[in-house]
């Protein structure tokens, strides 16, 4: 058995420790936000907080996760969430969609650490999550535009 | 340009003491072309011993890592994909962290990601690109590079330290260290007790790759 | 547009076909229609009964039903918008459902069935949906009238509110919607004059905006019913190759694994969740009849098609005399062009969700051609059509996988729910790996090609050969698509150029292999763009002319061409020097009814080409939404630009060599340039925009690596560059 703190929430789960953090959360807890792209570590679409920090779900097994705060796209909140979700609404980023619950987990991450982020900070930032769709010339622009909003 | 310590240390060569020493220093060298029948904490000994430690930090599982600003993957030293960069604290930049893919226990089975604890790039000046096995060789011996660590602590280090000895348990589609730990701890004995002898730009047998290696260009971005 | 006659497959047909389907359809009519096809308006009589495309709730809310696919290009905003235009709807109030399944209620116009593709939706629908809107503001504005005794010329429509002015009476829709929906359709509609338009050719939000940026947004990947299980495949490494023998005894051991099943198209691994499935998968032990396995490399095959051009070919245009016009020219360009195998690598793999119900079948899926699904669903499991109900879901990207004529991913499904006897509901599911190793790839090309010029800088002739595997051959498409055995996706972009070209023979050159092929956003295009526009460029400075004003030359018939390409060249600073370490390249290309000119502005870092700046100007007609046909043509570049600078599906021993985004990796932020899109102003009807700016992203890159180095690359990927100029 093992306890997981998601989204504020502690779920107690009857699963194999070395389950990926992604499959957890998809399957047992319905948490379907989170997304499987890669399954390793390579497109970002799994991307989900724990502690504050982007981490790759589909990279992190349950046991490991345990004792840490995880926090998904359906549990982010807070003014650079808020900024950024309203950011990518205003300019509509998205296109199909599936990759943009990673970006904008990361997107937070990088706001929240660097509120006047540079396009090369917004480039090492998202240089893990990938868009098929082309959707990164709006990506930057709603950073820098949450940003602005912060300010 | 780093100096290069003289091959034999420096003689006084007044007196037949001192010609005596530079004699018998000589016979020793020329005796020791056969570093098996020669005394075991000999230069000639450690410096052989010092071509398998070459091999062991120059092989993609350490030198990948040994890098200035972003790792190497792969036995074919490709530039780690996805980008990455070694950020102000050597664990990655923001929202791209080392530790957001790499588990700090172990290698992840479902997505071959690897992991051991205290994954990150080597500290800067544990720079090894590039370098030429002389120059490697000061490299790993000097403290003010090394971590602080004198012989004992390098033996240490290399023989015990965890991230150091994922390097044989690399995981999925990862060659191990082409050396057996056990033969580098012995390598690095040996090398510590002959005092760390180090090359002059004499061209270490080192494999083809690891040559190709210690030349490669970081990819640039 | 003329309608094509009904094609009713044999029994033999269908059952040899495997995949075939049963029953009526009418196909591929855009694959084999001139361009400007699609920039005319339906036919009549076209179906726009509101009560098959809307539904208005007593809560004032319209759902457009989208008999399209939502493949991330916007087409449910886009649909809406038409609708909302003539409904006089207020934006906010308008939300958007994916339509069921049905072949005629729901047919694509332009395909005579229910399906996504060709970059036809909005060119199909525009006429049909903006008089859903007209008829459903018809029958609100009697329904009100007779509810409120006035005349109904007296009562207006005004942003979601219906007004009798002189009563001062006002209402929402809901209040008179069920009585609307049940009055007689109008037999006739008048359509708003253009000056009218208050959202289209205006910028409107997304309606999936909110649900795609909050985790909200459910995918087939997400779809869940009670009792699901979840199955991954083992298919075959290599191409053509059959299971020979299973053993299945260590997955069943995998906690989580309920059965093991074996399929047409390998071995399905059913569990209680996905990671076990994917355990599950790997624990099993199947021995491969490889007999009839594609083993050859890459180069192999190129070696095979390059062999196969030495003979005449297929021809499939003979325009004047090319050998002839050869003799005549003073300066010969020649040269091959080589093509790689490409994975479409959508987001979402491919997977759906299969359950049984009393009356048939229900799918849920990214489904493109639903038509098609649904009969090769109802075909493997011994359906008829109209018991198959598929829920299309939002797809996450499919650049043209999620369509396949032998509706592979939805046969598998269905095989799958039969062999373990529909006791609970299935999920497939592709792993990334199933994705970039699975086939059906942008077929490997080889091209050769000889023009020349004469004296006067003219063109005199052009010979051009074309050497793949037919996409519609051997499927359902192929008698639509394919006369003489040529296919016309090989090519498209050739045959039908904009360029005055007189002298003109191309020849095509049917290859054969096991590797499963299918059609790449932009098709033929994307391939025979690359040749045309990176031959313009040599054949220009052959003939000492500026690359631009050479082409406006030859595209002097059609002043919308001459048109995109000026807008392009002007707002790119063409003809100004470029400052140093960078080079500036031009292409144009016309597809799927729509001129695209791009200037792309490259560098160099080391040996790798930097592209940093892409210049687009489009006419695709009316933009009936300039902001979301922006994001098109930005989305292309993402899209394509990895294709450019490294993708390839490469072989060894006939495995594929790649396997995910580390080896087949897709544009990454970091390299995304600047892009800069300009729409030429039109009345004319909206033709499409998801695939035509992918074709001259390409050449335009490379022309403008040979205007900064000199070196003339002729394959894709470019290769790394000799940064000496």
């Amino acid at each position: 058995m093992v306890t997981l703190n998601i989204n504020g929430t502690e779920h107690v789960l009857d699963v194999d420790p070395r389950m990926p953090l992604l499959w957890a959360l998809r399957d047992r807890l319905d948490l379907v936000g989170t997304k499987f792209g890669c399954g390793r570590a390579q497109c970002g679409a799994c991307t989900v907080h724990i502690d504050g920090e982007a981490a790759r779900s589909c990279s992190i097994r349950v046991g490991d996760a345990v004792g840490k705060s995880i926090t998904t796209i359906e549990g982010v909140t807070g003014k650079v969430a808020q900024a950024v979700q309203k950011a990518w609404q205003d300019i509509d980023v998205v296109q199909c969609g599936y990759c943009q619950s990673g970006q904008i987990m990361s997107a937070i991450v990088l706001l929240a650490a660097k509120p006047a982020p540079t396009d090369a900070d917004i480039d090492s930032a998202l240089a893990g999550n990938v868009c098929r769709c082309g959707t990164y010339v709006r990506i930057r622009k709603a950073i820098h535009q949450a940003a602005r909003e912060l300010a | 340009m780093r100096k290069h310590r003289p091959l034999r240390p420096s003689v006084n060569p007044s007196g037949w003491l001192a010609l005596l020493a530079v004699a018998l220093v000589v016979a020793l060298l020329l005796v020791s072309r056969d570093a098996s029948s020669a005394p075991p904490t000999s230069r000639a000994n450690g410096l052989s011993a010092f071509g398998t430690i070459a091999i062991v930090v120059t092989n993609p599982r350490c030198l990948n890592c040994h890098q200035a600003d972003r790792p190497l993957q792969g036995d074919d030293r490709h530039a780690h994909i996805p980008r990455v960069e070694r950020g102000p604290d050597n664990l990655g930049a923001v929202g791209m962290r080392c530790t957001g893919c790499h588990s700090l226990h172990a290698n992840n089975d479902s997505s071959d990601v690897p992991g051991a604890p205290n994954w990150s790039l080597a500290p800067l000046s544990m720079l090894w690109q590039g370098l030429s096995p002389g120059a490697l060789c000061q490299a790993l011996k000097d403290p003010a590079r090394n971590g602080k660590r004198n012989g004992a602590a390098l033996m240490e280090h290399m023989g015990k330290d965890k991230l150091v000895g994922w390097g044989w348990n690399p995981g999925q589609g990862r060659a191990p260290v082409p050396v057996p730990r056990s033969e580098l701890v012995k390598a690095m004995k040996t090398w510590v007790a002959a005092g760390m002898p180090c090359p002059d730009e004499v061209v270490m047998n080192l494999p083809s790759d690891a040559a190709g290696a210690l030349g490669k260009e970081p990819w640039s971005h | 547009m003329p309608v094509l006659p009904t094609v009713r497959p044999t029994r033999r047909q269908v059952l040899q076909g495997g995949a075939a389907a049963a029953g009526a359809l009418v196909l591929g009519t855009y694959v084999t229609l001139p361009r400007r096809a699609f920039a005319q308006a339906a036919p009549a009589p076209i179906n726009y009964d509101p009560n098959v495309f809307l539904r208005i709730g007593e809560d004032d809310s319209v759902t457009v039903l989208s008999k399209h696919l939502e493949m991330g290009q916007g087409v449910s905003t886009g649909l809406a918008t038409l609708v909302a235009e003539e409904l006089d709807a207020k934006w906010s109030s308008i939300r958007f459902e994916h339509a069921p399944n049905n072949p005629t209620k729901y047919a694509n116009l332009a395909f005579g069935m229910q399906g996504t593709g060709g970059s036809t939706s909005m060119a199909n629908s525009w006429e049909q949906m903006r008089k859903v809107g007209a008829a459903a503001r018809v029958m609100l504005v009697q329904a009100a009238a007779l509810r409120w005794g006035v005349a109904p010329a007296e009562v207006e429509v005004e942003d979601g509110t219906i007004l009798h002015r002189a009563s001062n009476r006002k209402s929402g829709f809901g209040l008179h919607a069920s009585a609307a929906m049940a009055l007689p359709v109008p037999t006739t509609v008048t359509l708003k004059d253009p000056k009218a338009w208050k959202y289209i050719g205006k910028r409107v939000p997304r309606l999936d905006s909110k649900s795609k940026t909050t985790g909200k947004a459910v995918f087939a990947m997400d779809f869940k019913r009670p009792g699901m299980l979840t199955a991954v495949v083992r298919r075959p490494e290599l191409f053509g190759a059959t299971v020979a023998r299973v053993d299945a005894s260590a997955a069943m051991k995998i906690p989580g694994v309920v059965e093991v099943v074996q399929i047409p198209s390998g071995v399905a691994v059913l569990a209680k969740d996905t990671w076990s499935a994917m355990r599950g998968r790997d624990a099993l032990r199947i021995t491969w009849d490889t007999k009839n396995a594609e083993t050859r490399s890459v180069e192999d095959m190129l070696a095979d098609y390059r062999k196969a051009l030495s003979a005449p070919g297929l021809v499939a245009l003979r325009r004047g005399d090319a050998a002839k016009g050869l003799t005549r020219a003073t300066k010969t360009v020649e040269g091959e062009f080589t093509f790689p195998f490409l994975a479409h690598a959508p987001m979402e793999p491919m997977n759906a969700v299969m359950e049984r119900t009393p009356d048939g079948v229900e799918m849920w899926g990214g489904s493109q051609l639903q038509t098609l699904d649904t009969n090769v669903a109802a075909q493997v499991l011994g359906l008829k059509p109209e018991q198959v109900s598929i829920h299309t879901m939002f797809s996450g990207g499919s650049f043209g996988r999620r369509a396949n004529g032998a509706s592979d991913w939805t046969a598998e499904l269905a095989n799958i729910v039969k062999a373990m006897k529909a006791r609970a509901p299935v999920h497939v599911v592709w792993t990334r790996e199933d994705d970039i190793r699975g086939g059906f790839y942008r077929p490997l090309a080889l091209h050769q090609v000889r023009a020349g010029v004469d004296d006067a800088g003219q063109i005199v002739g052009w010979h051009h050969q074309v050497a793949s595997k037919s996409i519609m051959i051997g499927t359902l498409m192929e008698p639509f698509s394919v006369k003489n055995g040529v296919d016309s996706t090989t090519v498209e972009g050739i045959v039908d150029t904009d360029y005055a070209l007189g002298d003109l023979t191309v020849e095509a050159y049917n290859q054969k292999t096991a590797i499963p092929v299918l059609w790449f956003r932009s098709v033929g295009n994307n391939h025979t763009a690359f040749v045309m526009e990176t031959m313009m460029d040599e054949l220009a400075r052959a003939a000492g002319k500026d690359a631009v004003l050479f082409r406006q030359a030859l595209l002097a018939k059609d002043p919308r061409a001459v048109a995109v390409t000026k807008l392009a060249a002007e707002r790119a600073g063409w003809g100004a020097p470029v400052p140093p370490g960078k080079g500036r390249g031009f292409a144009y290309h016309h597809s799927f009814g729509t001129r695209v000119a791009m200037v792309a502005d490259v560098s160099l870092v080391g040996s790798e080409i930097r592209v940093e700046r892409v210049v687009a100007a489009v006419d695709c007609g009316v933009a009936v939404n300039p902001d979301l046909v922006v994001s098109q043509v930005e989305g292309a570049v993402g899209f394509a630009l990895s294709t450019v600078l490294r993708n390839r599906i490469t072989l060894n021993g006939g495995r594929v060599v790649q396997g995910n985004f580390n080896d087949y990796e897709p544009t990454r932020i970091w390299e995304m340039p600047r892009v800069e899109v300009h729409i030429v102003p039109s009345s004319e009807a909206p033709s499409g925009i998801g695939e035509p700016p992918v074709p001259p992203l390409a050449p335009a890159i490379a022309n403008a690596v040979h205007a900064l180095t000199g070196q003339r690359l002729r394959s894709l990927p470019l290769a790394p560059v000799n940064s000496s100029v």
